[in-house]
């Protein structure tokens, strides 16, 4: 680029700041940095207070001593490594499924994965400090290595992914004691910051890539609503974990509401877009390109 | 690389097409070597050190490693925190639940919680009795320190047995050093031994002479094609290979003819009378 950089993409989101106020501008960043906080002290106030409220990891759980949650990813490697799989997974596994079909897959990654303040910190850190380029691979990288983590436990017959997936070692050491977690969330973070922007979420994890397969039919959905007011600052673009989503529902002529399963319904454009061209919606009926 | 849009072309130029394919390309070949690299790493790490043991009713190694989830609901519901959950750094694999006798010994609740606890099955649920476990196998594995065998009367490992007289026994043995005391010997069966780890645990060593396993390691095999001629004898109801002829012991012509019968019963040595 020869043009000078644009204060939006060191500060993206200042005209909706002063316009709406600080708060309503982070509103969608604040609840969302409460839910990721609050799903980890539920799960610590067993072990800290012993108020056992949800036990066990994001893996697998039980909820109030009686309903099992278990990660539907987790549950379809261990069945491709060769496990015929139990009732309580399976149940647990079920209820997991329906609640990210219901409200989008990848909001597991915006409001729950812990590793997205490593790399939501990254993208900040590597915007204030104006480093651009890098070598990001792939968008598709993902389903490829999704594909993969499955063949790869067939092939050794164990959950191999999980012995190097850094999303559940980093939820488990949160919940259950970090060891040498410290390592591989720096090497997540520094990847982000140094070679690819949004390199881990947005392009390798396959996790992320199993809940995108999620999110596609769900109703709940970022819709640019008042799209004829936008006036090309290009915030929601720079804060996008995924800015690819948005371009045909914010330029496109068909479908206003967002589609793409990689949108990860953090809100973030919601927030940092100075005309309010953004909101949630539910939209049951809405066909869209893809 | 980048991920090439080449959807808003209506024909896609040849740059175009050679961009996407190297685009797919790159990205295989990373996601290729990404899970080779994981793979590799997930067989080098399976080997489970021998200090570990896992929790009761946990499947086979290999198949444990493909049932359990990593969730540490099974190191939540152990009442003794004998279950530890291993983070990365540990010798044994990230996430999975192991225990260290010697630190903390199961201690063999009936209702047996942790396997309640499991959401796969990797502790199995079928496991209802905790007598009935195998979390690993108890061997007295130094002769030379064991209060026992130097002729002392130690026994803690026999007493702290929760399956005592089942899974230790002590036998009696004669004291050759002293010729006139007995040792009794701790001894493992291993029919018995669900490796909770109490002997290894209460060892009033420095070091444990007794130390819990994995069944693996502690235990041998004998040929498939072994048979016991006492037992097999036993089961036929007499010799199976016909009455043999008695040879004349040289200076022992005039010995009383002793009872037959197995070596252990009656007067032992040459002269027992024992037959094949």
């Amino acid at each position: 680029m020869t043009t000078p950089v644009k204060p939006g993409l060191v500060h993206p989101g200042r005209e909706a700041v002063t316009r709406r106020g600080w708060l309503v501008a982070h509103k969608w960043l604040l609840l969302r940095r409460l839910s990721q906080g609050a799903i980890l002290l539920l799960f610590l106030l067993g072990p800290w207070f012993g108020v056992w409220i949800i036990k066990g990891n994001l893996a697998s759980s039980l909820l109030l001593d009686t309903v099992p949650l278990t990660d539907p990813y987790l549950l379809l490697q261990s069945i491709a490594a060769g496990h015929a799989p139990y009732k309580t997974a399976l149940i647990g596994a079920g209820i997991v499924l329906a609640f990210y079909l219901l409200v989008g897959g990848r909001l597991f990654c915006a409001w729950v994965c812990p590793m997205n303040l490593v790399t939501d910190a990254a993208a900040l850190l590597r915007r204030r400090l104006g480093l651009k380029g890098g070598r990001v691979p792939p968008a598709e990288t993902r389903y490829w290595l999704l594909a993969l983590t499955f063949v790869a436990a067939l092939v050794t017959g164990s959950l191999a992914w999980e012995w190097v997936n850094p999303v559940s070692m980093l939820q488990r050491g949160l919940i259950f004691g970090f060891g040498l977690t410290w390592g591989i969330v720096l090497a997540i973070f520094l990847y982000d910051l140094l070679v690819a922007p949004r390199g881990w979420c947005g392009h390798l994890c396959p996790m992320g890539a199993f809940y995108a397969l999620l999110g596609r039919l769900t109703p709940i959905r970022v819709a640019a609503e008042r799209r004829e007011s936008c006036n090309d600052c290009m915030d929601c673009f720079t804060v996008c974990p995924e800015p690819q989503v948005i371009r045909p529902a914010l330029k496109g002529s068909g479908s206003r509401a967002i589609a793409h399963g990689d949108c990860t319904r953090c809100g973030r454009c919601v927030d940092v877009c100075g005309q309010n061209v953004f909101n949630f919606s539910l939209s049951i009926n809405r066909r869209s390109v893809s | 690389m980048s991920n090439a849009d080449t959807r808003g072309q209506t024909a896609p130029s040849s740059e175009a097409r050679r961009r996407f394919l190297n685009g797919i390309a790159g990205a295989a070949g990373g996601a290729c070597l990404l899970a080779l690299g994981a793979g590799l790493y997930a067989r080098q790490a399976a080997a489970l050190p021998a200090e570990a043991l896992r929790p009761p009713g946990a499947l086979a190694e290999a198949d444990f490693l493909a049932a359990c989830i990593r969730c540490g609901l099974c190191v939540r519901d152990c009442p003794y925190n004998t279950l530890k959950l291993a983070s990365p750094g540990d010798a044994v694999v990230g996430g999975t639940p192991y225990f260290t006798a010697r630190t903390v010994p199961c201690e063999m609740c009936e209702d047996i919680p942790c396997v309640k606890a499991c959401p796969t099955n990797a502790l199995d649920h079928q496991l209802t009795d905790i007598n009935k476990s195998k979390m690993g196998l108890a061997a007295l594995v130094d002769h030379e320190t064991c209060l026992n065998f130097l002729g002392l009367r130690c026994d803690v490992c026999y007493r702290v047995c929760p399956v005592i007289d089942k899974a230790i026994t002590l036998e009696k043995q004669h004291n050759p050093r002293s010729d006139r005391h007995a040792m009794l010997l701790p001894t493992v069966h291993s029919e018995h031994c669900t490796g909770c780890g109490k002997c290894e645990k209460s060892c009033v060593l420095p070091i444990p002479a007794i130390k819990v396993l994995p069944t693996r390691l502690a235990q041998g095999k004998l040929p498939d094609h072994y048979r016991k001629g006492w037992e097999e004898k036993e089961k036929h109801g007499g010799s199976l290979i016909g009455e043999q002829v008695r040879m004349p012991v040289r200076g022992l012509e005039d010995a009383p003819p002793a009872a037959s019968g197995s070596p252990a019963s009656g007067s032992a040595g040459i002269n027992s009378g024992w037959k094949p």
